[in-house]
């Protein structure tokens, strides 16, 4: 798929799906979307740029291995589950803070760090499978 | 800046009425924490993959951890009874309840003591390129899953315990990624999967017919009306989805066809937790939801049972490689737990019990035992083991020692399970059951016998030496570690022969609390459910 068509548009539309996968993730507490799909969303982003650069390349951009990235997701759903530990309430409630930067206030969750660990793991291990296969292709 | 429990609460609103409000002391974490646990440093090991070294190490740290977690746990249910903590804080039965009672905490303390023994002994076992595939996330992974089922007080979050440790050990099955190994593992995932399934349909109907998913709840509405609703039919899907995973007769021949190709540890942790969480599954769904259908199915269940325990024994007999035949004795004690599920009653329950504790440390340890005659004769064929006796006399005296437990002869711990099978069968007018039970030991010692006969008595003759085919294992270390740990369980299981008082008394109050599950229920549901957060 290496067509010059292919590969100028290949970067601008990772980085826009990139962009849109967090769109979705950030959407989904309390609209459709969330974890799951936006890192479904982020996995199709990388496998363009991977058809288009190679699987190197795509290995290259997301510098972490996959596997690590989706260990570090459910590290992090699980310690969004544990925060409720030092709350005095039961694992996994959802807990907030609204700390205010400059004046405009930023509710955060542990249900959205749950959903950011999710999005990790799905990235991690969906991208994890799409290289594989990309690799086999290769040969 | 202060964490709120919650993001909107208008004044007014009575939180009450959907949260459980009481904080949640440690006792109510330690129902969550071996899950959590072994999920975060299943998690940890997966994102260090730059550093495997340190897997062994670290895995080894976690699963100590993890036994101080469950002991704990299991000293508090045995004296102060069920804990319960609700997922979220949201009230039952909406809420997913993390109960442990007797059986839970019984269960998962010995399961977490043989994967801790185990993964000593995969130290000097698992060679640099598992490492590398993620052996260590694999198996704390799958210790999750094993203490998710074990500890849930939820029928669908059973459902997906059973997923987590069912991937985990795809996983761990295919480590290798040898002919064998695929083949084994497309046998145990196809059929695991369609046990998955039928579990899957069965809480399903459970979910439509009741309107619940929480055990209590279920337990509670299903004793009001006992066969008011399909209960038989919910009854029967659950029983035949479990012991397929159990690997009870007719559906027994993935274990056999499966197990022996792996990688030696995960082998024995396979034979020790995978088939005693399907039995674990079948007496908690069956025994203590639907108590009445279960009755209506006892007699094909006995002979479910029979035969898995003939069929076991039997095939144990026709076996030559070491741990195809060690699988047919774990089929065959599946068929003894379900012959005191079939016989029923406290003393029928608590024989179960007694057993499944009992399998799961010695069927890990015969598998060590495999494993050691790999590494020591690089063989595990009782046409080429021979003079083991001689040449390996510890090994050879610890083998004994297990040989005689799995047996079920005294002074080890499996006499007294098949004692008490065997008289809750004569007391409840199963004298063929009991015929089976006897049938079976006698037919285990002759197949355990030849084992013994041909692969340590028999002396070496010329071609088949001892140590001939050097494996890919490293002997200088591994051998003496794994003696160690085979000396711990063959010590543990002596120790309950010699004195089992303190596991039978477990039983019998996880079999009271299975037959009676009232304190179970009031665990879930307090009795002054309005009056939460006061004591």
């Amino acid at each position: 798929m290496s067509t010059l068509i292919f590969r100028t548009v290949a970067p601008f539309l990772t980085a826009l799906m990139l962009l849109f996968s967090v769109f979705v993730l950030l959407r989904g507490h309390n609209e459709p979307g969330g974890g799951f799909i936006g890192g479904l969303i982020a996995v199709s982003a990388l496998a363009i740029y991977g058809i288009a650069f190679g699987v190197a390349a795509m290995r290259r951009a997301i510098v972490l291995h996959p596997l690590t990235i989706a260990g570090i997701g459910l590290v992090a759903s699980t310690l969004a589950g544990l925060v409720s530990l030092a709350a005095g309430v039961p694992f996994m409630t959802g807990l907030w803070i609204e700390p205010s930067f400059a004046g405009v206030t930023v509710p955060l969750s542990t249900v959205t760090l749950f959903d950011i660990g999710v999005y990790l793991v799905v990235i991690g291990g969906i991208g994890s499978i799409a290289m594989t296969l990309e690799e086999e292709g290769d040969l | 800046m202060t964490l709120l429990p919650l993001a909107a609460a208008p004044a007014g609103v009575d939180l009450a009425a959907a949260y459980r409000m009481a904080a949640p002391g440690l006792a109510e974490w330690l129902t969550i924490l071996p899950v959590a646990w072994c999920l975060l440093a299943g998690a940890v090991l997966t994102a260090m993959r730059g550093a495997t070294r340190l897997h062994p190490g670290l895995t080894v740290a976690a699963l100590a951890v993890l036994v101080v977690m469950d002991a704990a746990l299991l000293v508090h249910v045995a004296t102060h009874g069920p804990v319960t903590m609700m997922m979220g804080r949201w009230l039952p039965p909406f809420g997913i309840a993390f109960t442990v009672d007797m059986l839970g905490a019984l269960f998962a303390l010995t399961a977490a003591v043989v994967a801790l023994l185990v993964s000593i002994q995969a130290l000097g076992e698992v060679d640099d390129g598992r490492r590398r595939y993620g052996f260590y996330p694999f198996l704390l992974l799958l210790m999750a899953g094993v203490s998710g089922a074990f500890l849930t007080g939820d029928l669908f979050n059973l459902y997906v315990w059973f997923e987590v440790l069912l991937i985990a050990s795809f996983g761990l099955l295919v480590l290798g990624s040898e002919k064998t190994q695929i083949d084994g593992t497309v046998k145990y995932g196809f059929l695991n999967l369609v046990a998955t399934t039928l579990f899957l349909i069965g809480v399903g109907l459970t979910y439509g017919a009741l309107g619940t998913l929480n055990m209590a709840d279920i337990a509670a509405k299903l004793a009001a009306e006992p066969l008011g609703v399909p209960a038989v039919t919910l009854a029967g899907l659950f029983l035949f989805a479990f012991a397929m995973k159990a690997a009870a007769f007719p559906v027994n021949f993935w274990l056999p066809a499966a197990y022996h190709t792996p990688n030696v540890a995960v082998s024995a942790l396979f034979a020790g937790l995978l088939t005693k969480v399907g039995i674990y599954a079948l007496i908690r769904v069956c025994v203590m939801l639907m108590p009445a259908a279960t009755g209506e199915l006892s007699l094909p269940l006995g002979l479910v049972a029979l035969a898995t325990m003939l069929v076991g024994s039997f095939g144990a007999l026709a076996q030559d490689n070491l741990r195809r035949l060690f699988g047919y004795l774990v089929v065959a004690g599946i068929g003894a737990i379900l012959a005191g599920v079939a016989i029923g009653g406290a003393t029928g329950l608590a024989g179960a019990i007694v057993y499944a504790v009992h399998s799961m440390v010695v069927m890990a340890a015969l598998y060590g035992v495999a494993a050691l005659a790999l590494a020591v004769a690089g063989s595990e064929r009782l046409t080429t083991l021979a003079g083991l006796w001689t040449a390996r006399p510890v090994l050879a005296a610890l083998s004994l020692m297990l040989f005689l437990s799995a047996a079920g002869l005294p002074p080890f711990s499996g006499l007294w399970p098949k004692v008490m099978l065997i008289r809750a069968a004569l007391e409840g007018g199963w004298w063929w059951l009991a015929a089976g039970l006897i049938l079976m030991g006698l037919l285990t010692t002759l197949a355990l016998g030849r084992v013994f006969l041909l692969a340590f008595w028999r002396p070496v003759a010329d071609g088949a030496v001892a140590g001939g085919s050097a494996t890919s294992v490293t002997p200088g270390r591994a051998v003496p570690l794994s003696l160690g740990v085979l000396g711990l369980m063959s010590a543990l299981t002596l120790g309950f022969g010699l004195y089992p008082e303190p596991l039978i008394a477990a039983a019998n109050e996880a079999a009271a609390g299975l037959l009676d599950p009232t304190a179970y229920r009031q665990s879930v549901f307090p009795p002054a459910m309005n009056g939460e957060g006061t004591p």
